[in-house]
């Protein structure tokens, strides 16, 4: 198929975004309830009720970033090469979260033991914690900028890595998420656990305003040239102002016990801030500092038009596809959890 | 060692455990719909309890399965970014279709395989898991691709110098149907077909070998067997036509695979050998011309021997010779067990027929363990067999009533005990 003089590239930043967000959006409310997986549910009942409620759509979720992945290798294979070589020993820490996570839903209770129980308990809470901070820790190097030479490469250490911003951006991430889990935990539950997670919501979002506060004066402190963006095209504050409004919503919806436009809500909100991420980091896929000129774009590390002709392609078939059917699924699987024989 | 060596076996052990699970869930994949179908037929409650029982292995093959492959497509760009960076453009592109059309399908359907028993109808439950069937072999077809067209590489030109020198695509089609991506996409998932019919031949052998779930397992042989038999067969066939399409498009593998030296018609095959590389010759028993007939299905056919290629693009001969010699025995031992198992089944003789007879005659030892393990009944108690035969833990085990075991997928009714040989009304 021929998309004429459709500018690809940006397209294309634009899908891996969406795809991204679809992660964080999907995978952030599961992550979310592992955070709360050990405070929260406290008898071996809540905590496989806790599992059951992700159940059916941890795996599809854990889906996006797989596709997002690929969807990267594949549209910007610059970006793709350096930014997973570059973080190595992060990306490694991620994947280790997230097998040990994956391997704890399936195993926790296909065993009585009570300490076979709480070591797999413990391996989900933990997995899941690690990922979410090290997903913000990641996604802070993003835009504080990371040192690249004159052919793409990552020139720092792993330590580096781990500057202030970035671990900001990692707890901000780790509240979001386990505020989302929780909005999502008191959609699938009933009686007297929903109740203790009920108290737990406010807390959580607490938490997280404080951190998004001063995540967002850190950044307009310190990251020029995300301010700059900002400057120079002053409509981008209109997306502040619906998320905003919609993480207000949030606590309001829940204390009127409407807890699915709470879950709405706060997905929308997390829309909105990776739309803002995404807006300040055009066209910057990597931003280099201290030397911005050999910075990655959607320009200059894509591949191929025709790669990205076929892959539009590819994407116009399978996405909507894959949104109708995941759309059923989560649709059949609505209402609150209940244990069965097939339960985890 | 070097940084080199790290990678390599950091992303050889990630594969290993890869290549093990996703190939036995697609298996897997295929005989759920077999046993889901076969429910829906005969509405029989025993293919029921088969398929929910399956459906909770395949949730553990598949787990793994998606825990490794993220590892894998991470590795591309921690492990190998030079090459990322060189053929994002090629391969990128069959990676992120597999992420589109096979992981979410297979897994959002198997949301509603595993979950869904009591949510949606057995026609829609059925409908999922030919779904989730189909996402693996998706998975499958993009990887495979991909690595065929590593092998054979097709539809693509270089543009760029030196460090900046990238594949690019020229035509999709050509790559995706380069010259070997069919004959390793057929042996690579008829492989896989065998790999999940013999777990299932396997655990229901144990079973009946231990004398639990007797129908169940014996439902599981045979379903099992009749899969593995017709696999089998199809590998032979496949691994023939791979072979075919590596002596026209690989030579120097075939050579290698062969420990072949020496260009010239008539070239044999060997049974099994050893490869002297220094001396350039392959010791062990051959079969003249045979590897000539394979190759190009004429006895009189020259093969290409490795001492027409040049010596620094020759593969490493003896760990491919051996490798190769293993695989094909392999496949030759899984189609003489499926031919004897289809012969006991033919004979009746799938299950344990009488006392130390048949099948069971040869492991005594893993009939004596139940009982012991289980700790379960006092042994001896009114038992006349104080003799020391192998039958005598079986007579003890069917006077006792079964102690109930709490991973098994159902439990066994109050009635199901141990009644005469021909049993098979067990659970
Ligand atoms: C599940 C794993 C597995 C199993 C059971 C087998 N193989 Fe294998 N084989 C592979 C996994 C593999 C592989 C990992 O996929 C290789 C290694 C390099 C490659 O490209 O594929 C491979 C390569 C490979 C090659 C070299 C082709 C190439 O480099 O592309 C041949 C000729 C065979 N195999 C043949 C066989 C035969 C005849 C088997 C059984 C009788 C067999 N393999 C079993
Ligand atoms: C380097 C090579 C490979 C990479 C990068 C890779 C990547 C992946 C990824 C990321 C997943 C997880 C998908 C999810 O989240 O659902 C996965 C699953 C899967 N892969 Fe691979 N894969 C590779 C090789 C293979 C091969 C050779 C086969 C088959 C012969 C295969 C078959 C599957 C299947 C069937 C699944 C679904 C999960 C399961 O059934 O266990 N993959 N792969
Ligand atoms: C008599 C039986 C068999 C014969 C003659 C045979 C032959 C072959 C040949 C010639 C190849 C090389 C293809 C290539 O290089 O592209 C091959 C590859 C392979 N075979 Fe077989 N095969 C047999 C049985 C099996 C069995 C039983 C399995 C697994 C259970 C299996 C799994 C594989 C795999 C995984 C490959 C590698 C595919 C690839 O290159 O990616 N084969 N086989």
């Amino acid at each position: 198929m021929s998309f004429g003089n459709l500018d690809l590239n940006t397209v294309w930043f634009g899908l891996v975004g969406i795809l991204f967000t679809g992660y964080v959006i999907l995978d952030g409310f599961d992550l979310g309830v592992g955070a709360l997986h050990l405070f929260v549910a406290r008898s071996d009942e809540d905590r496989r009720l806790f599992l059951n409620a992700i159940g059916p759509v941890w795996d599809g979720n854990e889906v996006w970033l797989v596709t997002g992945g690929g969807a990267l290798f594949a549209a910007f294979p610059m970006v793709y090469a350096t930014v997973f070589s570059g973080f190595y020993l992060a990306f490694m820490g991620l994947l280790c979260a997230l097998i040990f996570r994956a391997v704890a839903i399936e195993f926790r209770s296909k065993h009585p033991s009570p300490r076979w129980r709480r070591f797999w308990d413990w391996s989900f809470a933990l997995g899941s914690v690690g990922s979410s901070l090290l997903i913000g820790i990641a996604m802070g190097n993003i835009a504080w900028g990371i040192p690249l030479d004159a052919e793409g490469e990552y020139a720092g250490g792993f330590l580096q890595l781990l500057h202030p911003y970035a671990l900001l951006m990692g707890v901000t991430t780790v509240a979001l998420f386990a505020m989302h889990g929780a909005i999502y935990l008191v959609l699938k539950t009933e009686g007297a656990i929903q109740a203790r997670i009920r108290q737990w919501i406010n807390p959580l979002i607490i938490a997280f305003i404080l951190c998004y506060v001063i995540v967002t004066l850190a950044t307009l402190l310190y990251i020029p040239h995300i301010t700059e963006a900002f400057r120079r095209e002053p409509w981008f504050f209109s997306i502040v102002i619906p998320v905003v409004l919609l993480i207000a919503n949030i606590p309001r919806e829940v204390n009127r016990g409407r807890e699915f436009l709470a879950f709405l809500s706060s997905c929308g909100a997390m829309a909105g801030l990776m739309a803002l991420f995404g807006v300040g980091m055009y066209p910057n896929l990597v931003f280099s500092q201290p030397l911005p000129e050999h910075s990655l774009t959607a320009f200059n590390a894509a591949s191929s038009t025709k790669t990205l002709g076929v892959m539009l392609t590819i994407a116009l078939i399978g996405v909507p596809v894959v949104l109708a059917y995941s759309a059923s699924i989560y649709y059949i699987f609505r209402g609150k959890v209940k244990l069965d024989r097939m339960s985890y | 060692m070097s940084v080199e060596i790290l990678a390599r076996l950091q992303f050889a052990f990630t594969i290993a455990f890869h290549y093990i699970y996703p190939p036995l869930s697609i298996g897997l994949g295929v005989l759920l719909v077999i046993i889901e179908g076969l429910w829906l037929r005969t509405r029989n409650p025993l293919y029921h309890q088969m398929a929910r029982f399956w459906t909770k292995v395949f949730a553990l093959t598949f787990a793994i399965g998606v825990a490794t492959g993220l590892v894998m497509e991470f590795e591309f760009g921690t492990n190998w970014a030079t090459y990322s960076r060189y053929v994002g453009d090629v391969f990128g592109s069959a990676l992120a279709a597999e992420g589109i059309f096979a992981f979410f399908l297979e897994s959002g359907f198997l949301a509603i395989l595993l979950f869904g028993w009591d949510k949606v109808g057995p026609k829609m439950h059925f409908f999922a898991t030919c779904m989730v069937a189909f996402g693996a072999h998706f998975s499958a077809i993009w990887i495979v691709v991909a690595n065929s067209w590593m092998q054979t590489p097709a539809g693509y030109h270089i543009v760029g110098e030196g460090l900046r020198a990238r594949a690019e695509i020229t035509d999709f089609w050509a790559m995706v149907f380069n010259p070997s991506s069919v004959d390793r996409l057929t042996h690579t998932v008829i492989g896989a077909w065998q790999a999940g019919a013999w777990l299932m031949v396997s655990v229901g052998a144990y079973y009946l070998l231990r004398r639990r779930h007797r129908a169940f397992a014996l439902q599981s042989v045979k379903i099992g067997l009749t899969v593995a038999a017709v696999a089998a067969g199809l590998s032979l066939v496949t691994g023939h036509t791979s072979a075919q399409g590596v002596a026209v498009n690989q030579p120097a593998k075939l050579a290698a695979m062969e420990g072949h030296w020496v260009t010239g018609p008539q070239a044999p095959l060997h049974l099994f050998g050893w490869v002297d590389v220094a001396s350039e010759t392959t010791y062990g028993p051959a079969l003249p011309g045979l590897l000539s007939w394979l190759a190009h299905g004429d006895t009189a056919r020259p093969v290409i021997g490795l001492r027409d290629i040049p010596p620094d693009e020759r593969p490493p001969v003896q760990f491919t010779f051996q490798t190769f010699h293993v695989m094909v025995a392999v496949g030759f031992a899984l189609i003489a067990l499926a031919a004897w198992g289809l012969g006991a089944w033919a004979r009746g003789r799938l299950e344990i027929p009488g006392c130390c007879s048949g099948v069971s005659r040869f492991p005594c030892w893993v009939r004596r363990s139940p009982t012991r393990r289980a700790g379960g009944p006092p042994r001896s108690a009114g038992s006349p067999g104080s003799s020391t035969s192998c039958c005598a833990p079986r007579m003890r085990f069917r006077r006792s009533s079964r102690p109930a075991r709490s991973p098994s997928p159902w439990r066994c009714s109050p009635s199901c005990t141990y009644c005469s040989s021909r049993c098979s009304s067990f659970c």
